[in-house]
């Protein structure tokens, strides 16, 4: 196992590269400029000077392999530094990519903003397959009665419901009409694990941008759920396990859904992209300070610095959360594993 | 399963049919009204089409005949709420919500159409010639999966700002960004449509009858054009609905964040970004283009489900 994971690992990185590559060309096509923003009294020969230390004129393929190297060897260098409290070489002077607008470490702000973001991605994701998984198991058990067309119907209209109508329509019910939650979320809030009032307030401020993930990401599953589930449920197999005398919930939980559970995490990789998609809205909706706001904030700012660790921050979690999927791929098919 | 007893039984007559007669169509029945018949019996695909038919004319004529003028604001009739005449009331420069709305809808099923067939035809001519030529096969398919492993929202808008200007001063300003949105839609999410097209390349290209086109001497071309592309229609069809769900979502999600279509071209997702921050006034400036984006995107879902269902031959032969 421990193998697998391993191999999975060094596959993603020429991925990354050749993402890292793309997402370079794109951005390096912007007609941003860092000394567009100096004040017009700089002489043109002085502007020029900047350009040149910030090695702007060199060709296109210098400056992407010296990116490379800054993002894939000295930031994680830096990361593991902060970690562990040590220091690796020259630690005072190491070039890091630094933001055109902040002029501090682009990767220190992105670290701030990445437990939020995580927070409300993460507990959005899980509540919805939490959800998505039991109901998607009893509609294709009981498949055709009330309960599986309620679900179906259900399950379409929170599929075809997008996060940025509903959104707005919680935060008009339960924030404006009903005075029940916080409008938006405050970041400054420090979670005291001693104080009830404390957490109580950090559960009311995540409900909505929760709430509204966990209903998108419940109906995409629990379509997928369903199906598999259905799919299974024909299989020679089922009927072997019941036949031998197996109760109908060992049958149910033991072969049937862990079967199912495959084709839906193959979904949830690969709808890892479009949930980021989601993630960025809620943020935006909800005024979360995460990394969605800081990528619609630095593309504003022309912040192109910002803008290309944040869109390869994005990658980075995709390929991530692919790896986590191939990984617990691998736990539930065992020829997967031992391949 | 009279059916299959009258065909092991040959020299029994195919006098009748058991079953729904069509008085058009007699004892033939051709494949279209096979999969017209099998649409049918899908309840919510039924609905879809109405819906979506529905809300294209209103969108297509609504603001022509609804006596509001959307042009001129009247500031003494601002945020007023739900009533008569203005049925989802008006917004902060006194326009009717829902003559806005609908024309909302205007620019996003066009974006929705036109982007679809970027993504469609792109999916096609990829999954074609990624299944066909097999000296292309490796690099083309390493080149669908970065592309579904990029994080395509931040790529999109990144793109966006960054082309909006230059394209939008070549082209105008209104088209400039319909093409702009257009082409960027389409060309991020053709990937699905090229692995599925791929498959059903593989699978067909083994098959007799491209075995004998080829033994004839018909060159490659022609044998896509004439055998390969007709058979891989129903998936494409399929996907084509769905699609349109994506293409209309990715829209307003764009104009949402406040980087799609300017605030003179109204989309839904436009709508709902002027909205979102006024909307303790008048609720329906949400609701209102949220509802008909809603429906939209539903329908065009139901319509996807209910094509599939009755596109797939083994569904078909068993209703």
């Amino acid at each position: 196992m421990l193998r697998y994971v391993v191999r999975r690992l060094l596959v993603a990185i020429p991925t990354l590269l050749v993402i890292s590559l793309v997402v370079f060309a794109i951005l390096d096509l912007a007609p941003g400029d860092p000394t567009s923003q100096l004040p017009l009294t700089i002489p043109l020969d002085i502007r020029e000077n900047i350009r040149e230390s910030l090695g702007f004129n060199d060709p296109f393929f210098v400056r992407w392999v010296n990116w490379v190297r800054l993002m894939f060897i000295n930031e994680p260098i830096e990361l593991f530094e902060s970690f562990t409290n040590t220091c690796i070489g020259d630690c005072e002077n190491r070039d890091r990519i630094i933001s055109w607008q902040s002029r501090s470490p682009a990767m220190d702000t992105i670290y701030e903003r990445l437990p939020q973001t995580m927070w409300v991605l993460g507990l959005g994701l899980l509540f919805g397959v939490m959800i998505a998984v039991p109901i998607g198991t009893i509609q294709a058990y009981r498949q055709y009665s009330w309960f599986d067309n309620f679900g179906t119907f259900v399950t379409m209209l929170g599929y075809s419901v997008p996060v940025f109508v509903i959104g707005p329509l919680f935060i008009w019910l339960f924030s404006v009409k009903l005075g029940w939650l916080p409008t938006f979320y405050k970041t400054t809030h420090d979670v005291q694990i001693t104080s009830w009032s404390s957490i109580w307030f950090q559960f009311k401020q995540l409900a909505m941008p929760v709430g509204v993930l966990t209903l998108f990401n419940a109906a995409t599953f629990g379509r997928f759920a369903r199906a598999a589930v259905l799919e299974n449920l024909n299989e020679g197999y089922v009927r072997t396990a019941r036949s031998k005398g197996l109760s109908e919930g060992i049958v149910m939980t033991r072969h049937v859904v862990r079967n199912s559970l495959i084709p839906v995490i193959t979904l949830l990789a690969l709808s890892i992209p479009g949930i980021f998609g989601g993630a960025i809205i809620t943020e935006n909706i909800f005024r979360i300070n995460g990394l969605g706001q800081l990528l619609l904030l630095s593309i504003g700012q022309n912040d192109i610095p910002m803008v290309q660790s944040l869109v390869f921050m994005f990658a980075v979690l995709t390929v991530f959360f692919n790896v986590i999927a191939d990984v617990l791929y691998g736990f539930l098919d065992p020829r997967i594993r031992y391949d | 399963m009279t059916d299959d007893a009258e065909a092991t039984n040959v020299s029994t007559p195919p006098v009748e049919f058991v079953g729904e007669v069509h008085d058009d169509l007699g004892e033939f029945r051709s494949l279209r009204g096979d999969v017209w018949r099998q649409f049918k019996r899908h309840k919510g695909a039924v609905l879809g089409v109405v819906l979506l038919t529905l809300i294209t004319f209103g969108c297509m004529f609504g603001p022509i005949l609804l006596p509001f003028d959307t042009k001129t604001p009247v500031v003494l009739n601002a945020n007023r709420g739900p009533g008569w005449p203005h049925i989802w009331g008006t917004d902060n420069l006194g326009r009717d919500a829902f003559t806005r709305a609908l024309l909302g809808g205007r620019i996003s099923l066009a974006v929705g159409f036109v982007a679809m067939t970027v993504s469609i035809l792109l999916g096609v001519l990829i999954g074609v010639v990624a299944g066909f030529f097999r000296s292309l096969d490796g690099i083309l398919m390493r080149f669908t999966d970065l592309f579904l492993s990029l994080p395509l929202l931040p790529v999109l808008l990144v793109v966006i700002v960054l082309f909006r200007d230059p394209v939008q001063e070549s082209l105008g300003e209104g088209l400039g960004i319909f093409v702009l949105m257009v082409l960027i839609i389409g060309g991020t999410s053709w990937m699905q449509t090229a692995r599925i097209v791929r498959g059903e390349v593989l699978a067909l290209k083994e098959q007799e009858f491209i075995l004998a086109s080829r033994s004839v001497g018909t060159r490659p071309m022609r044998i896509i054009g004439k055998h390969i592309v007709p058979n891989v229609m129903s998936p494409v069809i399929v996907s084509a609905s769905l699609g349109i769900a994506i293409a209309i979502l990715t829209e307003s999600a764009v104009s949402f964040l406040g980087l799609g279509f300017p605030l003179n071209l109204p989309t839904w997702g436009r709508l709902l970004n002027e909205a979102k921050d006024r909307m303790s006034l008048n609720i329906w400036l949400v609701a209102g283009p949220g509802l008909l984006l809603s429906l939209t995107v539903m329908s065009v879902n139901f319509i996807g489900d209910g094509l599939r269902d009755a596109l797939d031959p083994q569904n078909r032969s068993k209703g």
